[in-house]
């Protein structure tokens, strides 16, 4: 059995959904007319054909073309040790494609990425979120309409939590300072901590004046603005 | 609750007296049947800077009391963006990027970059003989580099610091040998599409040699310390077993899918570079847990030692890079003497190999697993899509699956057999 075999099989099962098998490299590349019906697809392929790995989920953005993305399933099967490509095209008014999870579980996280990355939502997904970028984040990076140099988004509030515990202390960091000398508690003047608490609240309102917060960017609790 | 002073110091009697009221107040709590207390299950945020996680993942965990009812990982806090870099710069240039995917393993993912590329342009057939062996000389010492890691890493976590000690000694001198291989330890960057950046430094041979004979007397005794130790064996065996058939539905590989009991291995099921003239074996495990996930690694360690040897051995001589100008860069005296190989090395450097259109995937045995690269090329010098299947990101998604009914402390001794680096993951 070769994977010439299995993708004739597979074409002879769906006719002319299928395209003819395209042979690269000693790949063999099938691709589907309609991505719609990339379940049925699967699970024959899986089923019947024996294809129960499957090694890797993609996706492409022919941007410029229409339809714009393409979703590459790559498929494996521990009985025959045959490798298979799957091809099927999304256009971006649609830009959905339904979900294979139901068929190997591995796709889960793979669909996530695809989602996250190039913003094709599979249907009836358990659990499309973002997996690589966070909760909310606006944009789908590895489309090629999007800049290597990315563009400018709102940060989530978790990754500025109100000041540490032990800030203002002696041997802390004082972020948001104007200089390295005035961050690092190592080389900080002596004269400064020496005059205990008041002192340190000068130096304190010196750095916000020159740098226009004490702490850096996000909420500043109440012990903080009181000094 | 009692402080310190309140305890006071009972005769004998008294204090069989007083175990007899507790015991039988336990039993009358016991059988009251207590209603759930509401608000009983736990949220605990773990990570994603947490020593156990090996890098920064993040796992939310549903508790009640101590045993884990639900478990969400976050993944994604080293998003680097790799893929859409490397759809901007030229193969060769991408190389270095591939050092910074598992960079416990650098110089196996620089051997599974070219490997895919080289497939690209069809020249996997004419790399010369010494290039393969030596390519797989060092996928075989990042193997067993990223495995000690991984183990010290793995019985650091559950309490066995002396073998983290151990293992990072032949860690050690792996770094040493990289280093004077490829004039760095970590950032190796050693493989060129069709040959390598260098051959094998003076000495080097016997140097790696000497690193094979002392690495198997260190495995010897750091499984003396592991193998039969009762508290390792308590909290590894019968914990996180994996069933073959779950296994497989979540695309586990390298030694996580071998644990559970699946022969399966690249270098055997389609031999690439030299692996079909090397005789080793590959272990697989019975049970599918956390101990089965241990023993695996230090055989597959074992058996890259032997294929070490081999490769030492059979080392032919002649060149290390494929003829081909348009493919690697000309000798330097020659682009400063000759018209054809300067434009030839100008527009390697400039607009990269020429690549036909087409797609290849090439799936890599990485220390960690399938380290796959699916590059869809356009022709010309740059991948208009490459596609970075990363086996830490796989097998990390069946943690949801496998982290429920255990308990907390058996989450670090988890993530410690599963052994993955948050390099590869988030890419």
């Amino acid at each position: 059995m070769t994977s010439i075999d299995l993708a004739k099989q597979l074409k002879t099962r769906f006719s002319d959904l299928i395209s003819e098998p395209v042979e690269f490299r000693k790949e063999i590349t099938l691709s589907l007319s309609d991505a719609e019906r990339i379940g049925d697809v699967m699970v024959v392929a899986k089923g019947e054909l024996g294809f129960d790995y499957l090694v890797d989920i993609t996706s492409i953005d022919n941007y410029g073309e229409d339809p714009r993305f393409t979703l590459v399933y790559h498929l494996y099967g521990y009985g025959h040790h045959c490798h298979l490509r799957l091809k099927a095209n999304v256009s971006e008014e649609k830009s959905e494609a339904p979900t294979v999870t139901t068929v190997w579980r591995t796709a889960n996280w793979h669909e996530r990425e695809i989602f996250d990355m190039m913003g094709i939502r599979f249907r009836n997904h358990p659990d499309l979120r973002r997996i690589l970028m966070w909760e909310g984040y606006p944009y789908f990076p590895l489309r090629k309409d999007f800049p290597l140099a990315g563009r400018p988004s709102e940060m989530p509030e978790v990754a500025f939590t109100s000041t540490a515990p032990m800030a203002g202390g002696p041997f802390v960091t004082i972020a948001g300072g104007k200089d390295t000398i005035s961050r690092e508690p190592r080389v900080r003047i002596p004269e400064t901590d020496s005059l205990g608490m008041n002192a340190r609240v000068e130096r304190r309102k010196d750095i916000q004046k020159s740098h226009g917060r004490a702490h850096g960017p996000g909420p500043v609790d109440s012990r903080t603005k009181n000094g | 609750m009692a402080e310190v002073r309140d305890i006071e110091i009972k005769e004998p009697a008294g204090r069989a007296a007083d175990a007899a009221r507790m015991l039988a107040h336990t039993e009358t709590l016991a059988g009251a049947e207590q209603p759930d207390l509401p608000g009983d299950k736990m949220v605990l945020n773990m990570g994603p800077s947490h020593p156990a996680t090996h890098g920064v993942l993040r796992i939310v965990l549903e508790l009640d009391g101590e045993i884990i009812t639900k478990a969400m990982p976050d993944v994604g806090y080293l998003h680097r963006g790799d893929e859409k870099i490397a759809e901007n710069m030229t193969y060769t240039q991408f190389i270095p990027y591939t050092d910074r995917l598992d960079y416990l393993a650098p110089l196996a993912n620089n051997v599974a970059y070219v490997l895919a590329v080289e497939k690209l342009l069809d020249i996997d057939k004419q790399i010369p003989a010494r290039c393969q062996f030596i390519r797989v000389i060092c996928a075989e010492l990042a193997r067993i580099s990223s495995h000690l890691l991984g183990l010290g890493s793995f019985a650091m976590d559950v309490g066995a610091l002396t073998v983290f000690l151990h293992t990072f000694t032949e860690r050690e001198k792996i770094y040493n040998l990289c280093e004077s291989l490829t004039g760095a330890r970590f950032t190796t960057s050693y493989t060129r599409i069709g040959g390598l950046s260098r051959d094998l430094p003076p000495g080097w041979v016997e140097q790696c040699r000497k690193f094979c004979k002392e690495v198997v007397v260190n495995l010897d005794e750091t499984e003396t310390l592991l193998t039969r130790n009762r508290i390792f064996v308590d909290r590894t065996q019968g914990v996180a077993t994996i069933s073959k058939e779950d296994a497989i539905d979540y695309g586990l590989s390298g030694p996580n899918l071998r644990g559970s009991g699946v022969m399966h291995d690249l270098r055997k099921a389609e031999p690439y570079l030299v692996y079909d003239q090397l005789d080793f074996e590959v272990p697989i495990g019975s049970k599918g847990d956390c101990y089965d996930r241990y023993l695996l690694r230090i055989e597959e360690m074992r058996q890259s030692v032997r294929i070490l040897h081999q490769c030492l051995d059979k080392l032919p001589g002649g060149p290390v890079n494929v003829s081909n100008t348009k493919i690697v860069l000309p000798p330097k005296e020659r682009v400063l003497t000759r018209m054809e190989e300067l434009i030839h090395h100008f527009i390697n450097v400039t607009q990269g190999i020429n690549a036909p259109p087409g797609e290849v995937y090439f799936g890599h045995e990485n220390p960690k697993g399938e380290l796959g690269f699916y590059i869809d090329s356009k022709g010309g010098g740059t991948p208009y899509r490459l596609k970075i299947r990363s086996p830490s990101f796989v097998n990390l998604s069946i943690l949801p699956h496998v982290l429920p009914g255990h308990m907390v402390s058996d989450v670090v001794a988890i993530l410690g057999s599963f052994d993955f680096v948050m390099g590869e993951c988030d890419r």
